[in-house]
């Protein structure tokens, strides 16, 4: 289809094209055009958010639930620049987002004319590619470029700097009709003699272990499926990283829960003393190998990932494999049935053993109270009465995020949108709204503390405004607790600065927003007000008043090795595992 | 216990000078791209030399001289080719000794023994000649890095005022082409 139509029109066109069906946005004087546009179709659904921050989140949220691209559309300076923070967590986290922002015409590009800024010199760092749009005959190309871009290989965000003389001025649109892109040409498959040779490996193995990350959610629902057929028909145990919870369902038994800084016992020490560790689609971020010269020391490593950058860039391995997680997933799974290979029976029972022995450390257990909720208790109670329900998680970041990561067990992908990367908080309410927008019917709950929901808190209107039922469960121990941990643990309980003090009075604040606040501090209401908020039809302030000096354990120090965690005073001490230097240090 | 919590470097490993040949699309903003992810990623550059090589196809040819570890110059290049505009780049250490040349125009100004001696020097370097007054000379000397720096230190004692340097430019030996 070839058809004139102004710049702002092919934006719009583009969408639809694309199969976009939602765009979250701010409008402004660099972009009133496209809104014009907007104006026009039924096909586009605009959402207005209350900071182009939110904006970008909730674009986040709906490509990450959904699998699909989420577009953003803000105007240019403050527009763009509040756009960054979001910008930059989707680059963290390898999520894909096309975000048009306006600029000033071309002709007062470089003059500071009002809100003019260097969109793209800004946003070049914290984008997997970005374009300032010169000329309306570069508009469609680069358009369904954007996405290409965003969603091939290693997704990410991209930004499309339109000025607005380009925006109003007219040319020929056409939907390019071939994907392929001069340079940017991602390997999809994996080298078959490294697939094989990854394959030996793993039929000698005596201790291995799958370590997955984002990677496999970012590939598609199929990577999760072959994934399962892989782990099952070998036998082997799997972790996973904050990002990747859900490829692997939490309820199987070769599950081992989330490694890293606030992984499990068994999911670290294994890691520690595997034979084999086979990495697919993670990034040896710091949080999961804490020391490096301490990590896995006695392992062979094999690394599958589509970003050649991701190898070899904090930890060395042994075999990398570079290709889409689902292509190499499919040619492994397939190449060891008709090899019908086996693994090292005898040798993994032994390995079993083992992890079986560390699971017994219960490290996840906290010591219960009457009288106050504790956090873990309130994300348990939290993840049983929703059990079963279509439910989505989001969180914000902090104690309130790494609770919900051990205690939510996740059995399917694209359920738990979490910042990973950057860590930013506020990205668990607006992510929470875009969730909403990609699965109108479906019950979804933002985890939050009481310190990051007051980063996004004004998306409370964009909730009322769309009727959207998003839940905001707060658990609120007046602290920036994570940040408060590390003073306990690091800087002699100095807390400096990390006491939430003046907070609002949450359930007011819900009315004000004309939502529903529950306010909840005592064990034994924590149920029913739960299925309070869970059955109310529309949004929820959910106010959980939490013990505020609980912190959040099993725990590596960094700097430590994984071997060296921090538990909790109620799990098990089992002894032999354990030696001197008293009860903290493990 | 750590007082970060962030690990601690680990690494010491030998640093290496390596030639990096980047050929990338000639677009605006690219070679800002380029030194942005350098500095954002904390690599060095010793030597940069851009120019547009195919201009019917708007394809630049980048040269980096850059230095860092195995492990690091492994990162520059696959962080490289992650940039959407770029083509190639291909490691020219790595390439069976690749030529490597660039070319300076040195000014020097003296008078009697010191300036006969300058132009002695500059025949001696196969230097041309550019300019000349009754008490400057302007050279011009194309040749390795290690070259044009032994010339340079060699004129700065017979009255070197000022240096203008390309920085590297390099290809491969034989028939292979990128």
């Amino acid at each position: 289809m070839t058809r004139e139509m102004t710049g702002a029109e092919m934006v719009v066109q583009a969408l639809i094209d694309q199969g976009i069906t939602h765009i979250f946005g701010y409008p402004g004087g660099a972009v009133l055009p496209i809104y014009d546009a907007l104006f026009h179709t039924d096909k586009v659904k605009h959402v207005l958010v209350r900071h182009e921050q939110a904006a970008v989140h909730a674009a986040e949220g709906y490509a990450r639930s959904s699998g699909k691209v989420g577009a953003v559309l803000v105007t240019s300076g403050p527009g763009s620049t509040n756009a960054v923070t979001g910008l930059a967590d989707a680059m963290m986290d390898s999520i894909p987002v096309v975000c048009f922002t306006g600029q000033v015409p071309t002709h007062l590009i470089g003059s500071d004319a009002f809100q003019e800024c260097d969109t793209v010199g800004i946003t070049r760092h914290c984008t997997k590619h970005n374009y300032l749009v010169k000329s309306i005959n570069d508009l469609p190309r680069i358009l369904h470029e954007a996405f290409y871009v965003a969603s091939a290989g290693r997704p990410g965000p991209v930004v499309i700097d339109i000025p607005k003389d380009v925006q109003f001025a007219t040319g020929t649109y056409s939907r390019p009709t071939s994907n392929q892109h001069k340079t940017y040409r991602p390997q999809i498959k994996g080298e078959m003699s490294k697939i094989k040779a990854a394959l030996d490996m793993m039929k000698t193995a005596k201790r291995p272990i799958f370590y997955t990350g984002g990677g496999i959610i970012n590939s598609g629902t199929e990577a999760s499926a072959l994934l399962r057929e892989l782990v099952r028909t070998t036998g082997f145990p799997i972790t996973s990283t904050l990002m990747g919870l859900g490829a692997y369902p939490a309820s199987d038994r070769q599950w081992l829960g989330m490694l890293g800084m606030h992984g499990t016992y068994e999911a670290n020490l294994a890691m520690h003393d595997c034979d084999l560790m086979i990495a697919i689609g993670a990034r040896f971020d710091d949080r999961i190998t804490g020391r490096l010269d301490a990590f896995s020391p006695g392992s062979k490593k094999i690394h599958i990932d589509i970003d050649p950058s991701s190898i070899n860039k904090n930890v060395k391995v042994d075999l990398a494999i570079v290709g889409d997680c689902a292509h190499v997933l499919e040619d492994m799974v397939r190449l060891w049935r008709t090899s019908n290979a086996t693994a090292d029976k005898a040798a993994l029972k032994d390995w079993w053993g083992k992890i079986d022995g560390w699971r017994q450390r219960n490290c996840l257990a906290f010591t219960p109270s009457q009288d106050i909720i504790k956090p873990q208790y309130a994300i348990q109670r939290l993840y049983e009465l929703t059990l079963g329900k279509d439910v989505y998680f989001t969180t914000e970041v902090g104690q309130h995020q790494m609770w919900a990561a051990q205690f939510l067990r996740f059995e399917e992908p694209n359920r738990w949108m979490t910042s990973g990367g950057l860590g930013t908080m506020g990205y668990g309410l607006p992510a929470a709204l875009g969730v909403q927008f990609a699965h109108p019917g479906a019950l979804v709950i933002d985890v939050a503390g009481e310190a990051s929901i007051q980063m996004t808190m004004q998306e409370m209107s964009t909730a009322a405004q769309y009727h959207l039922p998003v839940k905001v469960f707060i658990l609120n121990n007046q602290y920036m607790g994570m940040v408060r941990q590390w003073q306990e643990l690091l800087h002699g309980g100095r807390y400096s600065e990390t006491y939430s003090e003046g907070l609002p009075d949450f359930v007011k604040l819900a009315e004000a927003y004309h939502a529903r606040g529950i306010r909840c501090d005592k064990p034994a209401d924590l149920d029913a007000a739960i299925l309070d908020m869970i059955n109310y039809d529309g949004p929820v302030l959910f106010d959980c008043i939490v013990d505020p000096a609980e912190n959040c354990f099993p725990m590596i120090p960094s700097g430590k090795a994984h071997n060296d965690m921090l538990l909790g005073d109620a799990a098990q001490d089992i002894g032999s595992v354990i030696d001197e230097k008293g009860k903290m240090l493990v | 216990m750590n007082q970060t919590h962030y690990p601690a470097q680990t690494r010491s490993e030998p640093v290496s000078r390596h030639t990096l040949a980047v050929v990338v699309d000639n677009e605006p903003g690219v070679l800002a791209r380029i030194a942005g992810l350098f500095s954002g990623r904390g690599y060095n550059i010793e030597s940069l030399t851009v120019s547009e090589t195919e201009h019917e196809k708007h394809i630049s040819r980048i040269t980096i001289v850059t230095a860092g570890t195995a492990q690091i110059i492994d990162q520059i290049k696959n962080q490289l080719e992650r940039l959407v505009p770029v083509h190639r780049v291909v490691d020219l250490t790595l390439t069976n000794e690749a030529l490597e040349r660039e070319m300076a125009l040195v000014k020097v100004v003296g008078k009697g023994e010191q300036r006969v001696e300058a132009l002695r020097l500059a025949a001696a370097f196969g230097a041309r000649t550019l300019d000349a007054s009754l008490v400057s000379f302007v050279f011009e000397l194309t040749g390795t890095t290690e070259e044009i720096e032994r010339f340079i230190r060699l004129m700065t004692v017979v009255g070197l005022v000022e240096v203008s340097r390309t920085g590297v430019a390099a290809i491969s030996r034989g028939s292979e082409s990128m």
